[in-house]
């Protein structure tokens, strides 16, 4: 195809544009010199040993953990009732609804933050990660949907239907049918979630009161150059880390796809 | 009997629907709406005191303050440029994925393009913020090479915030790009060509007026978030280009003026709903016009 060589060095220059902040990560990570910057001067792991030795960088990543996993359930809890209400039934409203239910996906997340500030103070409630939950909840629903979704409108009606009629309720036909086949849908919604408030900084920096979160630890840590190094060590971690739950995600999902017979396509969003 | 078999679908979707819908009502609707109160019926007096009534006294002085217009300003123009430059840098990557790659591999470039997206995003701009340092990535090849002699500044500009928030948007503009592509009944191109167009021609006639629809969903889901960054004006621009987040945090948090934060936020969410109006407005006519 003409042109097409054009447009593939072009597509490859991007992906090099979207990749080179993470390949230059880990490059400084192990660099022994304090100074992130060219030229490197040699190999350490020091940084990794000196972020293992952070106590407050630990209690960071156990409210992130606590955040993370309690926000990524609440929210494929709350997606499964949304995804299945959108994908299999019809009634007045239900646009709305959705779109209300979605907004946060555009929504600047600082009039977000600030409105549950506002109604956090005012209602007397202490800032503690309880209150970065309810947030993140919030923002991880959404995302949550959008995958749920997917997974419910690729479902064969007619499987709970015979199911009805071999006599099973309406509950056990969606715990012995639906939701075994939907669980591809369901792991990849929790992988996503968890990824997206792990890495969420302004919803955390406005509700979270004196706790820190390893977003609010990692922007309060910027400021010193003598911190840096390890930065890039935690980010390396967080990266790889990210990656792989993605990986994880994304086998989930194929294979979900795959065994209700319909082809892979498609990304994560 | 139709109607009640109806009735009875509606119900059951109202009752699955009930409670997403109500967590989002208590977590995001009821926010909203205190913010709005907040900025209509208080007015903060003292340190600690609140007058209570209706008052536009936080919208007047808010839009009669010169700094506030020139950063309200400021993060229009900034977020309308990051998006321009994301959906025109976007535009061919996603083309390429849909018109060019084979399709047993296009699930594996979208992949690649949205990994960089989902890893740390503070730690993506302040890596940025290393590439473009005075003894950073860019300028050491630079220099080194002997292309400059001295270091280039590229950090506190908007030059620079436009570049670092076009990388962190990148899917955000690809995916709806290609999900339009992939949809264009790609007979409609043959046909085009077969009639005697050039393949520039049928690229403007034909397939760029199908990919619209995504290229709007691109430009409002890359501008509408970005107008409230918080993270890049902070790290990238060095505090000395605060765009209309930072503001909001220093009322809020700073100050602790919580119904001129509201009027702030509610100032903010109104413009960007308007410049997206008028974005959608002219786009339909220029579609129109070009029918």
């Amino acid at each position: 195809m003409k042109g097409g060589g054009l447009l593939r060095s072009y597509a490859v220059l991007y992906l090099l544009f979207l990749y080179a902040p993470i390949i230059l990560l880990p490059l400084f990570a192990f660099n022994s010199g304090t100074i992130i910057a060219f030229p490197l001067r040699g190999f350490t792991t020091d940084w990794f040993a000196q972020m293992w030795g952070n106590a407050t960088l630990r209690r960071a990543l156990f409210n992130s953990l606590t955040i993370a996993v309690s926000a990524s359930v609440l929210a494929t809890c709350l997606g499964i009732f949304a995804a299945r209400a959108s994908t299999r039934f019809n009634f007045p409203g239900k646009g709305g609804m959705m779109g209300f239910i979605m907004l946060p996906m555009v929504l600047p997340e600082i009039i977000v933050a600030m409105s549950l500030l506002v109604v956090l103070l005012g209602a007397g409630i202490k800032l503690s990660i309880l209150t970065v939950i309810v947030g993140h909840t919030l923002m991880c629903m959404p995302y949550a949907i959008a995958v749920l979704s997917t997974a419910f409108s690729s479902l064969d009606k007619s499987l709970e239907e015979a199911a009805y009629d071999l006599g099973e309720t309406k509950w056990s036909a969606f715990r012995l049918i639906t939701l075994p086949l939907v669980m591809p849908g369901i792991v990849s919604s929790l992988l996503i979630s968890f990824t997206i408030s792990l890495d969420e900084f302004i919803i955390a920096f406005f509700l979270a009161g004196n706790e820190p979160t390893l977003p609010t630890y990692i922007f309060s840590q910027l400021r010193f150059p003598k911190q840096i190094p390890m930065i890039m060590a935690l980010g390396t971690v967080l990266v790889a880390l990210s990656i792989v739950l993605l990986a994880m995600g994304e086998y989930f999902r194929r294979r979900g796809n795959a065994r209700m017979g319909s082809s892979a396509s498609g990304g994560l969003l | 009997m139709a109607f009640l078999k109806i009735d009875r679908e509606a119900r059951q979707g109202y009752s699955l629907i009930a409670p997403p819908f109500l967590y989002s009502v208590l977590v995001l609707a009821a926010p909203l709406i205190t913010i709005l109160i907040y900025s209509f019926f208080f007015y903060k007096t003292g340190y600690s005191s609140l007058e209570p009534g209706f008052t536009l006294q936080n919208y007047q002085e808010l839009w009669a303050d010169p700094i506030f217009r020139a950063i309200m300003q400021r993060s229009l123009w900034v977020s309308g440029l990051v998006t321009v430059v994301t959906v025109a840098l976007a535009f061919p990557v996603a083309y390429y994925v849909s018109f060019v790659v084979a399709p047993e591999r296009k699930a594996l470039w979208l992949f690649l393009i949205t990994i960089p997206f989902w890893t740390s995003y503070l730690i993506r701009v302040f890596l940025w913020k290393v590439i473009m340092e005075q003894n950073g990535v860019i300028n050491s090849v630079l220099v080194g090479t002997g292309i400059v002699e001295n270091p280039v500044t590229m950090l506190r500009s908007v030059g620079a915030i436009v570049m670092t928030l076009a990388h962190a948007y990148a899917p955000f503009a690809i995916l709806p790009i290609f999900v339009a592509l992939e949809k264009i009944d790609r007979s409609l191109l043959e046909a085009g060509r077969d009639l005697g167009e050039s393949r520039l021609m049928t690229f403007w006639r034909v397939t760029l007026p199908l990919a619209m629809p995504g290229v709007i969903a691109a430009v409002l889901i890359v501008f509408i978030p970005t107008v409230g960054d918080y993270v890049t004006p902070e790290l990238i621009g060095g505090g000395r280009i605060p765009m209309v987040a930072n503001f909001i945090q220093t009322q809020m948090l700073g100050l602790d003026n919580r119904p001129l934060g509201s009027a702030m936020s509610v100032s903010a969410m109104l413009a960007v709903a308007v410049v997206s109006a008028i974005f959608l407005i002219l786009n339909r006519k220029f579609l129109k016009v070009r029918q």
